[in-house]
């Protein structure tokens, strides 16, 4: 238990922070997700063949390829675009990227994809007759969208996003490998300077399990708020 | 674009790829067994025995791979009896670690497609069985196992294709397979992105592979 001490003597601030910094890469990398969902949920379900393909190339790729490699991708080629980007403005100095971003980049797009397909099963799966009735009673675009939708959309989303979220949520702890300092690594120093890998991961291992049962608890309120009605 | 490093590293990717489809399968095959086996007594009515199989799959589906290998690898070595056992020869492996680690995952996650497949099996077919004189073990054996198991072919396959990209991850106790090699490549030449596309063109690939023969299966077995 001495291990788990607050202070200098124990690791227990560093876990906690740590977990801190997991949940905030999570959160971070979802709301990319999702900024990513936006731009391709529309373009999954243009009737445009071009831009079809492109969507369908996006999910298909992320899906189908491990999220280590995408993070190698992003962890090694990230600082190279960037000072590429930056030569064009005159800029040669060495360039070094903020592991935070690297990693809920990386991560946000391999959840973009999730939510991605999530977003397009669930506007699939709305009565044509919502789409109608819009149009009838004379909505324009974004009301039609914003008002009509998008508000059964996430009702028949939030389930499937939830495991969008635990999937984020565990895919975090590659991101370990770019030495952001999350659950994963701490528990990494920590095994190191102590030698006691099977304490720190199995207390990792805890730490996860209590941010997915606490999150599951949380979007299960979520569910009920927007199942009101049926 | 540099399209030699591409050719260059292709082959040796593709030797790497051999690792990850030996690392696929093996944990498949005990995983299989460790999913019907949890999913098996998911269904019993002795409240401990379903808790005990409902824990595992939840421990296992609620923390992250990177986690158990590492608690596996890393973790078990430490225990000083642990190493004087013969279970030590496997263990000291990071080839079986890892395989061990890949059989539990893909076990947790099985067992629970197996369950519902099980649980939505219509009981008349089960009473059809049973009025035709069929004992009830060849009835589980001979009707149960074999529905749900065509069943769940959808899911599995999703889980299948989940599991190779799992493999990825015996790259992080030293294992050279596709991903390894990949990143190995990468960190020598600072070519992300080309190698980023052969590797991950075998990954795909695979993919694609593993859902055609999902979907043959699916309509070989179709029921209609």
């Amino acid at each position: 238990m001495e291990l788990l001490a607050f202070g200098d003597t124990g690791w227990g601030d560093e876990l906690f922070y740590a977990t801190l910094m997991t949940i905030a890469v999570s959160i971070t990398a979802m709301l990319i997700g999702f900024l990513f969902a936006l731009i391709f949920t529309p373009l999954k379900l243009s009737k445009n063949k071009f831009l079809n393909f492109i969507a369908n190339s996006y999910t298909t790729i992320i899906r189908g390829v491990p999220e280590l490699l995408v993070i190698y991708l992003f962890f090694f080629g990230g600082t190279g675009a960037v000072m590429f980007v930056a030569s064009i403005f005159g800029y040669n100095e060495y360039i070094e990227i903020n592991a935070f971003i690297t990693g809920a980049v990386a991560i946000g797009i391999i959840s973009g994809a999730y939510s991605t397909e999530v977003f397009r099963g669930a506007i699939q799966s709305i009565d044509k007759g919502q789409f109608e009735a819009a149009n009838v009673l004379g909505l324009n675009k974004f009301g039609k969208f914003f008002r009509i939708i998008l508000p059964q959309t996430l009702r028949l989303a939030i389930p499937n996003l939830s495991n969008v979220w635990q999937i984020t949520l565990k895919d975090t702890s590659l991101i370990s490998v770019t030495g952001l300092v999350e659950i994963m690594r701490q528990s990494y120093i920590a095994a190191g300077s102590t030698r006691d890998p099977l304490f720190f991961y199995s207390f990792a291992a805890v730490l996860y399990l209590l941010l997915t049962f606490i999150s599951m608890k949380l979007i299960n309120r979520l569910e009920v708020k927007y199942s009101k009605g049926y | 674009m540099d399209l030699e490093l591409m050719i260059n590293s292709f082959p040796k990717l593709l030797g790497a790829t051999v690792i990850t489809l030996k690392l696929l399968s093996v944990s498949l095959i005990i995983g299989l067994f460790v999913g019907l086996f949890f999913a098996i007594l998911r269904l019993n009515k002795n409240i401990f025995i379903n808790k005990f199989a409902y824990g595992y799959s939840y421990v296992f589906r609620g923390t992250p791979l990177l986690v158990q290998i590492f608690i596996i690898y890393f973790g078990l070595g430490q225990i000083e009896y642990l190493r004087s056992t013969i279970l030590w020869v496997i263990l000291k492996e990071p080839y079986w670690c890892a395989i061990i680690a890949f059989a539990l995952n893909t076990g947790a996650y099985t067992s629970e497609i197996l369950r519902s497949a099980f649980q939505t099996i219509k009981p008349g077919i089960i009473e059809a069985g049973k009025s035709l004189g069929i004992p009830n073990k060849v009835v589980f054996y001979k009707i149960q196992i074999p529905i749900a198991i065509r069943q769940s072919l959808p899911a599995y396959g999703n889980e299948i294709i989940l599991m190779m990209k799992g493999t990825s991850l015996a790259s992080t106790v030293t294992l050279m397979d596709l991903t390894g090699v990949a990143k190995y490549i990468i960190s020598t030449t600072f070519k992300p992105i080309e190698v980023f596309i052969v590797a991950g063109g075998i990954y795909l690939f695979m993919t694609f592979i593993i859902y055609n023969l999902i979907k043959f299966l699916e309509k070989k077995y179709s029921f209609n």
